[in-house]
This record gives C-alpha cells, sequence and structure tokens, in this order.
C-alpha cells in the first residue's frame, strides 16, 4: 500500500534533485501560447482611453467620430461619473485591426469637469484624519525602556510607490460563443478568476471557462478579471466577435499594479551589549485611492516594547495591489535600516549585532545558521569593516545584511490523476505556472509517486474546467498542488495496486511502485512492468482526486508554513558620480522540503535580481501639479538590466530539521531582504545612511553633500 | 542598389517625406526598401496608403505575402497577420528588447521597424531559431541553466543571445553583460542566462 507521507530521502528519485522545467523548451522556441497570443478567428482589437486628469468628473463621452471610422465595430463607455486617477479607464473601441482601434480611441472625445487632486504621499501632513484612522499599536512599556535603554538611535527612512510592470501587460481576450463565455486571461488565478466577471456582464459561472497557459508575470497583481475584463466580454457580446484587449504599458504602469509606499521616524533602544529593548515608530505612506495597511515594524524581531503610529495617505494615483510578499519589504527595509544604524552607533559589528538578537525572533536557529553561512558565501570576515570604508579614492565599499520571514503555507487545491489502460498518466489542475515552476512540481510529485519518468506523467493545469486550486499568491502554490497531487497519485496507485493484487498472489498492502515496475515489497522479484500492470484495468481507467485540506496536510508533514532567510549584500558606491554597483549578493534561505532544487534556486536568484531593481532603480515618480504619473514606460521606470545584478549566490536549507516540515512557498520570502541589505550595506560603504529608496545617484550625492562627505 | 530608393534627390521621395507622408510617427531603423514597396509608390503616384499595401515578407526562409497598412509595425505584422507570436509586445517603445528579430541576421526591435520597411530583407523570428524538438544550442543551454521564468521576455533574449554568440564565440562574462543591455527581463532570469550565453558560446553557438 503506497503511504501519502513523502518518501525518505535515500528513496527520492526525483524530488529534490536538480530538474529542468519541463515546459522550458516551449518557452525557449517561443512555441509557448500566452493569453496575449492568442489569436482567434475574427477576432477584434480593443483599446482603452483613459482619464488624463488625476480627478475629475466625466460629463460626456462623445464616441460618434470613432464609431465613423471604418473597421471600427464596438464601443464601451463608463457609467461611473468619477474618476480618480489619471490611467483611469473610461471608454473603449473594438476594431478589425489593432491600428484602427488605436486610432479609434484617440477620436473619441471625453469631457472633464477636474477636481482637486493629491499624489503626495511622502508627507505626513496631507494624512486626512477627519476622514481616516490612525492606526495605533503599543506593546510594553515604551517610555520606561527608552528612559532605561543605554543607547537611543533615531532615523528617518522611505521606500516608494513601485509598479509590478509585469512583461505581459493585464488583459484577456474574450469570446462570447453559443451563450457561453470563453476568457484567456493572463491570471494567477485561473480557477477563481471570473467570480467578479459573471455578475458584472450577466452570464453564470458555469457558463464561463477560463484557460490560461503561459503568463508573463504576475507578482501578486493579477487575481481578478478587473474593469478590463468586464469591458472585453461586453465588447466580445456586443460585437459577436472574440475580443482582445491587452493594456498598453503606460496604462498597465499606471492603473495595474501600486506597491504601497512607507515612510517612517523610527527610534531604537538597544543596551550596550546590542540587546534590543524598545522601538517607536510614526509611519505614513498611500495605497492609492483606497486603504492603507501598515507595513510590520519592528520587522521579525520581536522586540518587548514597542509603539507604532500609522497614518494612511489617500492620493490620486492606481490603487494598490498585493506586490509579491505585502507589506514585508517595507516592513524589511524600514525595521533593518533602523537596526544598522543602531548597531553602527553602538560601534558593534553588524553580523554580531544581528546574531546578538535573534533570540528575538520566532527561529533563533534558522536564522544562525543561515546568517552564518550568509557570511561564509560573501567572505564576511575578511570584508567587513565598520561604518565608513577607510580605502582612499572615490570608489568606498560596504556589507549590510537583512534577515526575513513568510508564511508560504499551501493553498485549497484539488487534483485528478488518471491511470489509463495503457499506462499512460495525466494530471488535472485549476491552477496555474507563473514561471516558478509549478507545472514542473506536480510532474516530479505524481511521477515519484507512481515510481515512473517524468515523461510518462501528462500535466494539465490552466483551465478552470478542471478541478479547483487555489490562486497563485502568498508563496501557497507549491505547498497546495504538491499535497494535492501526491494524495491523488497515491489514491489512484492504491486503486492500481487492488486491482493487480491477486494477479501477483499478495495483498496491496504488500505492493509498490518503483522504477516502471509494481513489485512485492518484501519479495521484490515478484513484480510485473508498469505497462502490464495497467493493461489489467481492461477498459476502466482510474481516476481519484486528491483535495489539499491545509490543516490535515500539515498534520500529515506534507507541508508547513513559515520560513526564515538571510542576506548580505556587498555593494560599491563612487561618491563622485554617486553610482552604486552590486559586487555580490548571497541569500540562505529555508522553504521546508525542497521539491525541485533548480526551479527553487531560480526563485531566489530572481527574487534577487527584483530586490536589486526596486533597491536601486524602481519608483512611481508623479507630477503634483498634473497628478500624472512621469516614467509610465520602461524607458524611465527602469528595471535592472543583465550588467546591473553582479555575483549572486544562493545557498537552499535542506535536509535534516528542513525537510521532514513537509513541502512551504518560496516565492515571496527571498524578495523581502533586498533592499534592506543593500541599503545597510551603502551606509557602510558611505558611513552615512542614505534613507530612501531606490539609491539613486541623486540621493547619494545629496546625502553626501549634507554630511560633508562628498569628494 | 536598383532595389533600393534613392534618398539622395530631394525633388523625388525621400525616405523621409515617406514616413512623414504616412504620419505613423515611425522610428528610423536605418534599413532600406524594398522593391514591393517601390511598385506600389509609382503605381499610387508617389503615395502609399492609408489604406492597405501588398508586401512580400521573407521570414524564416519563406515568402509570406500580406497587406498591411504602411504604419503596421513589423512585430504587429509577425504576431497579428501571421501569427508569430513568439516575439512580444512589452514596451512597444524600442526599450525592453522583447520583440527582437533578426533583420540580415542582425538583431532589430521589430516594435521599431515598419513591416513595409522589411521588405527584401531576410527575417528570422524565434521559430525561425529551433523547435522545442530541435532546439539550438542557446535555447539548449537557456533550459539547462533556468534562464527563464515566466518565459516572456525569454524569446527575445534567445534571438538576441543568437546573435551574440555568433558574434562572440568565446564570450567572456564581461562581454555579456556588456553585449545583453538590450533586453530586459523582470522575472530576474540574468543569473542563469549568463552561464547559458557562455555555455552556448562555447558549444558553437546558434
Amino acid at each position: 500500500m503506497a503511504k501519502v507521507d513523502w518518501p525518505a530521502a535515500d528513496k527520492r528519485t526525483l524530488i529534490g534533485k536538480r530538474i529542468d522545467r519541463i515546459d522550458g523548451p516551449l518557452k525557449a522556441t517561443g512555441a509557448a501560447k500566452y493569453s496575449y497570443d492568442i489569436n482567434r478567428p475574427g477576432m477584434l482589437w480593443a483599446r482603452a482611453v483613459t482619464s488624463p486628469y488625476a480627478h475629475a468628473e466625466v460629463t460626456s463621452i462623445d464616441t460618434r467620430a470613432a464609431e465613423a471610422l471604418p473597421g471600427v465595430k464596438g464601443v464601451w463607455r463608463d457609467t461611473e461619473k468619477e474618476v480618480r486617477y489619471a490611467g483611469e479607464i473610461v471608454a473603449a473601441v473594438a476594431a478589425e485591426t489593432e491600428e484602427i482601434a488605436q486610432e479609434a480611441a484617440t477620436r473619441i472625445r471625453v469631457q472633464y469637469k477636474p477636481l482637486p487632486h493629491q499624489v503626495v504621499d511622502d508627507d505626513p501632513k496631507f494624512f486626512d484624519a477627519a476622514k481616516d484612522k490612525l492606526n495605533k499599536r503599543e506593546e510594553g512599556n515604551v517610555d520606561d525602556a527608552f528612559a532605561k535603554a543605554d543607547k537611543v538611535v533615531e532615523g528617518e527612512y522611505g521606500i516608494p510607490v513601485i509598479a509590478h510592470c509585469c512583461l505581459e501587460s493585464h488583459g484577456q481576450v474574450t469570446e462570447m460563443r453559443d451563450g457561453e463565455l470563453h476568457v484567456w486571461p493572463s491570471t494567477q488565478n485561473v480557477s477563481r478568476y471570473s467570480d467578479q466577471l459573471g455578475g458584472a456582464v450577466g452570464v453564470d459561472q458555469n457558463k464561463i471557462h477560463v484557460e490560461c497557459q503561459y503568463m508573463g508575470g504576475g507578482f501578486g497583481s493579477k487575481f481578478n478579471s478587473d474593469k478590463w475584463g468586464t469591458i472585453g466580454a461586453l465588447l466580445s457580446k456586443q460585437t459577436g466577435r472574440p475580443v482582445k484587449l491587452l493594456l498598453e504599458r503606460d496604462i498597465e504602469l499606471m492603473t495595474a499594479g501600486n506597491r504601497p509606499s512607507a515612510y517612517a521616524r523610527i527610534k531604537v533602544g538597544a543596551q550596550k551589549d546590542g540587546t534590543l529593548t524598545a522601538v517607536e515608530a510614526d509611519i505614513w505612506g498611500t495605497g492609492g485611492n483606497g486603504g492603507y495597511n501598515p507595513p510590520p515594524v519592528p520587522y521579525v524581531f520581536k522586540v518587548p516594547n514597542t509603539r507604532l503610529t500609522a497614518k494612511g495617505i489617500r492620493t490620486n494615483r492606481g490603487g494598490q495591489r498585493a506586490w509579491r510578499a505585502p507589506s514585508h519589504p517595507q516592513g524589511c527595509f524600514l525595521t533593518m535600516s533602523a537596526l544598522a544604524d543602531t548597531a553602527a552607533a553602538l560601534k558593534m559589528d553588524e553580523l554580531e549585532f544581528f546574531l546578538k538578537n535573534v533570540s528575538l525572533t520566532d527561529r533563533a536557529e534558522v536564522y544562525t545558521e543561515e546568517l552564518k553561512i550568509a557570511a561564509d558565501l560573501i567572505d564576511y570576515k575578511r570584508k567587513a569593516h565598520p561604518r565608513g570604508d577607510p580605502t582612499p579614492g572615490p570608489v568606498k565599499r560596504g556589507l549590510g545584511m537583512s534577515i526575513h520571514t513568510w508564511g508560504g503555507m499551501g493553498h485549497p487545491s484539488e487534483c485528478d490523476v488518471t491511470i489509463s489502460p495503457d499506462g499512460s498518466v495525466e494530471a488535472r489542475l485549476g491552477s496555474q505556472d507563473l514561471g516558478t515552476g509549478t507545472r514542473t512540481v506536480i510532474d516530479i510529485v505524481v511521477a515519484e509517486t507512481l515510481g515512473l519518468p517524468l515523461h510518462a506523467v501528462k500535466v494539465q493545469i490552466g483551465k478552470s474546467d478542471y478541478p479547483a486550486s487555489g490562486g497563485s499568491g502568498g508563496s501557497t502554490t507549491v505547498g497546495g498542488v504538491s499535497a494535492s497531487s501526491r494524495l491523488a497519485a497515491t489514491a489512484a496507485l492504491n486503486a492500481l495496486f487492488e486491482t493487480i493484487a491477486s494477479k501477483l498472489d499478495t495483498a496491496a498492502d504488500n505492493l509498490e511502485a518503483v522504477r516502471g515496475e509494481i513489485r512485492q515489497s518484501d519479495k521484490p522479484e515478484n513484480k510485473m512492468s508498469w505497462k502490464e500492470a495497467c493493461a489489467l484495468l481492461g477498459v476502466n481507467a482510474i481516476t481519484k482526486r486528491g483535495s489539499n485540506n491545509p490543516g490535515e496536510s500539515q498534520k500529515m508533514h506534507l507541508m508547513d508554513g513559515g520560513v526564515g532567510g538571510a542576506q548580505i549584500a556587498d555593494v560599491s558606491v563612487d561618491i563622485e558620480t554617486g553610482i552604486v554597483t552590486i559586487n555580490e549578493m548571497v541569500a540562505a534561505q529555508d522553504c521546508g522540503l525542497v521539491i525541485d532544487l533548480k526551479t527553487a534556486e531560480s526563485q531566489v536568484y530572481g527574487a534577487l535580481i527584483m530586490g536589486i531593481t526596486y533597491a536601486l532603480f524602481e519608483e512611481a515618480v508623479y507630477d503634483v501639479k498634473t497628478g500624472r504619473m512621469l516614467n509610465a514606460d520602461m524607458e524611465f521606470y527602469r528595471l535592472a538590466g543583465i550588467k546591473d545584478v553582479g555575483n549572486l549566490k544562493v545557498h537552499m536549507m535542506t535536509g535534516k530539521g528542513y525537510d521532514e516540515r513537509g513541502v512551504v512557498g518560496l516565492g515571496e520570502p527571498p524578495v523581502i531582504s533586498p533592499g534592506a541589505a543593500i541599503a545597510n550595506a551603502v551606509a557602510n560603504a558611505l558611513g552615512v545612511r542614505v534613507p530612501q529608496l531606490p539609491l539613486t545617484p541623486d540621493r547619494v550625492i545629496a546625502v553626501l553633500q549634507k554630511g560633508g562627505n562628498l569628494a | 542598389m536598383s532595389d533600393e530608393i534613392d534618398t539622395s534627390k530631394p525633388a523625388g521621395l525621400s525616405r523621409r517625406g515617406f514616413l512623414k507622408g504616412l504620419g505613423a510617427g515611425s522610428v528610423a531603423t536605418g534599413l532600406l526598401s524594398p522593391a514591393g514597396l517601390k511598385e506600389a509608390l509609382a503605381r499610387e503616384g508617389g503615395v502609399v496608403g492609408p489604406g492597405e499595401v501588398p508586401v512580400t515578407l521573407k521570414i524564416n526562409g519563406q515568402n509570406r505575402k500580406l497587406s498591411v497598412e504602411p504604419r503596421v509595425t513589423l512585430l504587429d505584422a509577425l504576431r497579428n497577420r501571421l501569427d508569430l507570436t513568439g516575439c512580444k509586445k512589452v514596451c512597444d517603445r524600442g526599450t525592453c528588447g522583447a520583440c527582437t528579430v533578426l533583420v540580415d541576421r542582425h538583431p532589430v526591435y521589430s516594435c521599431s521597424m515598419l513591416a513595409v520597411e522589411a521588405e527584401g530583407h531576410e527575417i528570422t523570428s524565434i521559430e525561425g531559431l529551433g523547435t522545442p524538438e530541435r532546439m539550438n544550442e542557446v535555447q539548449k543551454a537557456f533550459v539547462h541553466h533556468d534562464a527563464q521564468q515566466c518565459g516572456f521576455c525569454t524569446p527575445g533574449f534567445v534571438v538576441a543571445c543568437s546573435a551574440f554568440v555568433r558574434k562572440h564565440p568565446n564570450a567572456t562574462l564581461e562581454q555579456v553583460r556588456a553585449g545583453l543591455g538590450g533586453n530586459l527581463c523582470r522575472c530576474g532570469t540574468y543569473a542563469g542566462m549568463m552561464l547559458a550565453v557562455v555555455d552556448a558560446a562555447k558549444k558553437g553557438g546558434a
């Protein structure tokens, strides 16, 4: 009888190995069809019209000139009168070609009555106390702790609004056919994508079919059908034709993803030996025109006496969306910057200071091990110096570090595994692969369970018609699909054992599936090949469903939640130009049982690079007067290029103490620390703190000028 | 030269005047055109468009006839008319490289070239470099070193890298860093990509 527990290390043939992603060849050859690539017969192209005003009342929308253009087949006008940010969609048009749609969009005349707007997010005076509640939290006796502290260190830090900037913009192809709605969206939530769409366009959920085989990045911004999903479906209904509506880059950057900003004044109290005793933080920032969830400060370190106030500033900017590890990069940057400044004020080595305080965390042993591994990887002992690189010349070098945490417990997921009489195997689930390697993980789990090679299993995901699986958010996918596919494959295998046991003159309980054979566990020579065994099924394929109930799977150690990670950055700063260069960055990361070491490492490498990008380059810049985003394109909204990332080293924590926990998610945790580690490294190099991300040359120079350290 | 438009004569139809006449706001790509276009210009009395004009594009070794408005970019012609969707539309402004194709073996941003300009040139899209069953060395190395995550930037990178390794058969990491700055990735696949390109260069490239 096959058991659902993960096999012991010496029994694993695929799990934990370095395995190429199974859809790699399709992606590398351009054969993978992304939602943006779906071209349906008779399809129309749609373009959106957006408000140039940050706040206005729409008084009229005249689409006659657009409709008069040959090739224009449909128009959509918003009935909502108020626009709340520049870039908000107010109308759309569908036409025979993309070029006609583009031209028609310019012919739609929208009249606005401008209203007062507010886009400033970094000044707490814009907090509206009459409208919004001050967020307050206090633990312990803060004033007493500060009075008794040997050292009190104060500082101001900030991390701006950044965009998701998914390379495949948001949007979808929509087709109404025989009363049923077919949608190919770019989504990270196949099974539940249409929850809000059905009601909005008047189609029952059981008549909506969602498919997304490949999607070009989501990072937390692609869970719902959104306004453009509704517009696409309505245009398709109106015209009776399939409609492709993918956002243009400027709209994508203005409207389809904003990570909230966070600015703070932080005061830290510590004893002479470095022990943290108190933290007080006043935080402000924006989540756009909606609410604001303050970042966790202090982060990871549970300092006994803490006081936090947070002010959410409403701005006429696009709404916030979850961005990889929501609130954590902000909380981490604010906290770790203040802590590194405290260590410097105490004239303590930063590593020693962090190690001193890991007892205040939930996983002291893990962080200790990870910090030491990261220190070894970056050659900390040789390179470390007190704050301010004493080396003569304009280029100063420094090290900085940070630690982080995340949950990552698997989501509810259902999976069907079918074993056919010809020996072929299929796994079906309504999950999605964001590029994290989900398809490959499912393949590994099912193949390992059945004792088969990877290619023997066909993995079918990306359709809402398959058994429901959760959205890919919060690092919940790998745990969820690993557990459901393991449960389904085990159940299907046991059903096969029941069918064939008598042919091997033994009980199903005594059978195991190993290397393409089914054999008696205690008498391995009593066996038959996988194909022979499946042939005994006659005409009846076996299909079994595995349902991941997170609580139960956690008890069975199939999956778990809660991880830690440590990162150290080595940077150079040119004090004449203000340019920050990443020399090297290292990460030690825990995520329980690793299914595919290769794609797991890729998650961490990618997170380091995404972190380098927001540490050095990314910021949504708004013009206060017009309320418009000034860098809504990819030339001025900069992403790191291949020359910007330095040497990267990743160490996955595996083996005893980690494997037996089961599978834990990995997408979020490693992206949390880079901003903090890099900012701390810059402070270590310069001897002064550059308080706000991104660490652009102008900010570095401004700080040096103020501190008199300019070369 | 006989196939090319003579841009030296101010009285004739200059390339600049031609583009201006289209009102397409196109970006000059430095590549000149084309027999069919010249015929069209002659037929229409020196003006093509705004309606569709016949164009023959040689893509991946095959001549493909299509009818496009002069304002249609090569990228949109490939994706929207020929269903060659390997090249991606991301920035649509010549910044990110996701739309990279080879024109006469040189990497070109297809979002910044008009389809009518591409007539008379050899165009190679990602689909012409390999198939999942028969990948070129760059593609194999991308898979082996996991130089891709969501994969949306990957085809553009593979095209650029294939041209790069042909030019730098013994590429060093430093050359890779300097030479592949014309493409951008959001998931952060550069670590695997550096290894992949050096590896592919060693194995004889594309």
